[in-house]
């Protein structure tokens, strides 16, 4: 069935942090293709290195053995990139929220919100047999 | 290279000049070894001047926070020196903007340490 989805992505990376970057510029030619403008391009590839980030340090934990599938699509004015990595999951509610004052100055904790910030949708979901799922959405301006 | 690192003395204060991206990796860990060595060797007012810093990620805001904390419980001060419009933004969206003393000048910054 033709969804009227077009893939502008679909690779998978080793667990190493080159990839992060990698896997950036590769969503980034992407959202370039999908018509977002340099500023955009900029929150969305951050939001890309946040989650491949995750995906490869506390997800895989840069286990060689498992890797990162990345897929990015455009369908319905909806700029979609999939992350998905083998790691063993985490529970959402679990993560605390960078912005309460107890956690304002630790170290580490603001990935994930960082995507929240920068993409309009952000969707995590466990996937089978093991590994997380990552869903960063931009919607795409009417006027492009 | 992600990132270089020059440090210069300008009166008392110890400014940090950084360029390019502050990211995990070489870029997050060259600044956390550089702001601990500066505080392991007594200095007690540093400027970081980030007007070149194109890029930063949670891993860098990681260091910046990090490095606060680390010079302030050696009773130090670190302040910050010219952000770009991108890094300004990060730090507002992390409510971490008004955690440091930003300046846009580095002689007000110099000057503003007592």
């Amino acid at each position: 069935m033709d969804t009227g989805a077009k893939e502008l992505l679909d690779n998978t990376y080793p667990s190493t942090l080159e990839s992060v970057d990698i896997a950036e510029g590769e969503v980034l030619k992407a959202a370039g293709d999908a018509g977002f403008d340099e500023d955009e391009q900029h929150r969305i590839g951050m939001a890309v290195r946040e989650c491949m980030v995750n995906a490869i340090v506390h997800g895989n934990r840069y286990n060689r053995n498992k890797q990162v599938r990345v897929v990015a699509a455009v369908s319905g004015g909806r700029f979609t990139i999939r992350i998905i990595d083998q790691g063993e999951g985490f529970e959402i509610q679990e993560v605390p929220d960078p912005l309460h004052e107890n956690n304002l100055l630790r170290h580490s904790g603001r990935g994930l919100f960082l995507m929240g910030a920068f993409m309009d949708d952000v969707k995590v979901r466990k996937v089978s047999p093991s590994g997380t799922e990552v869903t960063l959405v931009k919607n795409v301006a009417p006027h492009r | 290279m992600s990132v270089k690192i020059d440090t210069r003395k300008v009166g008392d204060v110890t400014v940090i000049d950084v360029s390019g991206r502050i990211t995990l990796g070489e870029g997050s860990s060259a600044l956390r070894d550089v702001l601990r060595d500066l505080t392991a060797q007594g200095n007690k007012k540093i400027l970081l001047n980030l007007s070149e810093v194109s890029y930063i990620d949670s891993s860098g805001i990681g260091e910046l926070v990090s490095g606060f904390t680390s010079v302030a419980n050696a009773g130090g001060t670190l302040k910050l020196l010219g952000l770009t419009k991108r890094v300004k933004d990060l730090l507002q969206i992390t409510k971490l903007y008004t955690v440091f003393d930003v300046h846009e000048e580095e002689a007000h910054a110099i000057r503003s340490f007592v």
